[in-house]
């Protein structure tokens, strides 16, 4: 068990980075959506299903369409 | 220079973060009210969710008052986005068969697992705002895969306004009828774990649930009509 959440953590912290450190737009986009997948996984492993059935549904899937949206109406490339 | 001087700010915050949280104990009680609430929660409100039974019952008022914010956000929406003059009507390329049919096909499996989710919020985990979120989301698969469907404006802010409605109703008659605060409880608590339980949780939940339902719905259908 420990070694799965130490994993799932590990995991977080690099697509946390690397939704920062990314250029292209859209990448940075699905790995901040895959830090939200993994926090409603570490969620309910903390014995809280309500909180992450809400970040699965909010952070991972409508935040990031709002986000993908927002993206083909502007550049997808920073400068 | 600056890089250093940056480092140097940035190295006295995180060490004032560390030691704040040093002084922390976590998975330690602070108060006495979660305690009542794990101990008494069930028998004061019929609710088998804690959680809901929190949020619903005795919070409520917050709870209206969180809806109304999300309300406010969709209005500010609608207004920073509000088109003038005509609008251009664009080919819209059609999507796959595949993806045509998988999404017509999912699209009511899904709506029907929203409402399970707001309906059966006081005996399961989540409640009417993950339901909403999950609804929601089934009408982001119609706009992206079947293209060209729209949802009415109308009917969106007449089932938004309606389910807010209800919400003030229930809590106003509940101040006049059953005690002394708004959304008190007035009807019967039920048999613990029975669907129709826990007095007016379940009502409170299931207007809560098409309320998000429809206020994220709506937002997400004019930010898809923003892109095309």
């Amino acid at each position: 068990m420990i070694f799965v959440v130490s994993f799932l953590v590990g995991l977080m912290l690099i697509s946390a980075i690397a939704a920062s450190i990314f250029k292209d737009l859209m990448n940075a986009v699905i790995a901040s959506c895959l830090v939200s997948l993994i926090a409603a996984i570490l969620f309910y492993f903390l014995q809280a299903p309500d909180v992450a059935m809400a970040e699965a549904a909010i952070g991972a899937a409508l935040v990031t369409a709002v986000f993908v949206i927002a993206i083909r109406r502007t550049n997808r490339h920073e400068e | 220079m600056k890089r250093i001087i940056s480092f140097v700010l940035l190295a006295i915050v995180a060490l004032g973060i560390i030691l704040s949280l040093l002084y922390i104990p976590f998975g330690m009680p602070k108060t006495k009210v979660g305690e009542h609430y794990i101990e008494k929660g069930k028998q004061e409100t019929g609710a088998a969710n804690i959680v809901t039974a929190v949020v619903v019952n005795y919070r409520g008022f917050d709870t209206l008052g969180e809806v109304t914010v999300l309300f406010i956000s969709a209005i500010g929406l609608s207004a920073v986005l509000a088109t003038r003059g005509k609008k251009i009507a664009k080919k819209i390329e059609p999507a796959s068969a595949i993806l045509y049919t998988g999404c017509r096909f999912l699209f009511p499996l899904i709506l029907l697992f929203g409402a399970y989710i707001f309906i059966h919020g006081h005996l399961t985990p989540g409640g009417g705002f993950q339901g909403g979120a999950i609804i929601a989301s089934a009408f982001l698969l119609i706009y992206l895969g079947c293209r060209g469907r729209r949802i009415s404006e109308k009917r969106t802010k007449a089932v938004e306004s309606l389910s807010g409605l209800v919400i003030v109703v229930v809590g106003l008659i509940g101040l006049a009828v059953g005690g002394r605060y708004f959304l008190s409880n007035f009807l019967p608590k039920g048999i613990l774990f029975s669907l129709f339980s826990a007095g007016i949780i379940p009502i409170i939940y299931i207007a809560i649930g098409i309320k998000v339902g429809s206020e994220l719905a709506f937002i997400i259908d004019r930010l898809m009509e923003e892109s095309e």
